[in-house]
């Protein structure tokens, strides 16, 4: 998923570099408000984890394979915002210090990973807890299911940017078609993953989930 | 209970299988193309690619230069990894935060 340098041209990279910087510096604006003392540890070790996980590609079809992105685990652990930095974190370290995601390509890949991904599963979990049964099981649920949309979506981000500066030959319908399936069958992991860590975590600390915590703004009070 | 076990057992645990993941389950992780690069490959701009200016660093691609074991190798290079998003994630949430607090801002006791 992390797009090396060279398969989008320099302006576009540019213009996304501008556009994951600005979503970047919203999302320090709303941590800064949203996150408390408390919050701060899980933060850390969400971005660890999906540091960890990203490591561990899994099999999806026929010699192709996925990672985790981590964007509807994160937004669900520590809310959105905090999601969007613990995975902008990853993503730079990455870059720099395993050359995995090219240097030009960062903005890109912010865009994409970070912000794509984690407000697409936010706004996925949001809806589907307002109408679910306020249960950890249901809010498990809705935790896989965001992170399912989440990684397709991450991926149209690609193909909008192929579409504005692509400098492969191919037609952005057929990129988009390919891109797509080969995104479905990895959001499937996402969701299975995502699910069983958001388990494990409700199982142990509820009370440190973003996505359950009553009594919060944007919690399960707020959305019921 | 909301709160089954202790915050420092909560994150020694969640440490641990972050160290388990990036230092011994990476070694089994599938090689193949990932989603992208097998579209790339495919639909034929993966020759595109430019290679990585910091293709020659000593952690380059997950692994250990000069480390010659593989299992070692990526061992290694996610263990570095584990402790760099610590140190830079945790570091960074905590001053966010930290920062609040210090600046005698508007809520300076949210929790309740």
């Amino acid at each position: 998923m992390h797009i090396p340098d060279g398969f989008i041209d320099a302006p576009t990279s540019l213009a996304f570099g501008a556009v994951a910087a600005a979503g970047v510096a919203v999302a320090i604006r709303a941590a800064r408000r949203s996150l408390d003392e408390r919050a701060a540890p899980l933060a850390g070790l969400t971005a660890v984890f999906v540091f960890a996980a990203q490591m561990i590609n899994f099999p999806v079809a026929a010699g192709t394979s996925g990672h985790l992105l981590g964007g509807a685990l994160a937004a669900v652990l520590v809310g959105p915002a905090a999601g969007v930095l613990a995975l902008t974190v990853v993503l730079v370290l990455q870059a720099f210090l395993f050359a995995d995601g090219g240097l030009s390509a960062l903005g890109l890949n912010v865009t994409n990973i970070a912000l794509l991904a984690t407000v697409a599963a936010w706004a996925v979990f949001l809806a589907l807890r307002a109408v679910l049964p306020k249960t950890r099981a249901s809010v498990t649920a809705a935790a896989s299911i965001a992170a399912f949309v989440s990684v397709p979506v991450s991926s149209l981000g690609f193909v909008l940017q192929y579409a504005v500066g692509g400098t492969g030959t191919v037609d952005v319908g057929t990129v988009l078609w390919s891109v797509l399936s080969v995104h479905v069958l990895i959001g499937a992991g996402e969701a299975v993953i995502t699910g069983l860590v958001v388990a494990s975590v409700l199982a142990s600390r509820s009370d440190l989930v973003a996505g359950w915590r009553p009594g919060r703004a944007g919690s399960m009070a707020a959305a019921a | 209970m909301s709160a089954s076990v202790t915050s420092r057992w909560f994150f020694v645990a969640g440490a641990v299988v972050a160290l388990a993941l990036a230092g011994v389950a990476s070694y089994y992780a599938s090689s193949d193309p990932d989603g992208l690069e097998r579209v790339a490959a495919d639909e034929g701009f993966i020759d595109d690619a430019t290679e990585h200016v910091l293709a020659d660093s000593p952690l380059a691609d997950y692994g250990v230069a000069g480390v010659e074991d593989a299992r070692l190798s990526v061992g290694l290079a996610g263990v570095v990894g584990v402790l760099a998003t610590a140190l830079v994630g945790g570091g960074g949430f905590w001053l966010l935060t930290r920062r609040k607090g210090g600046d005698g801002d508007r809520r300076t006791s949210p929790a309740s």
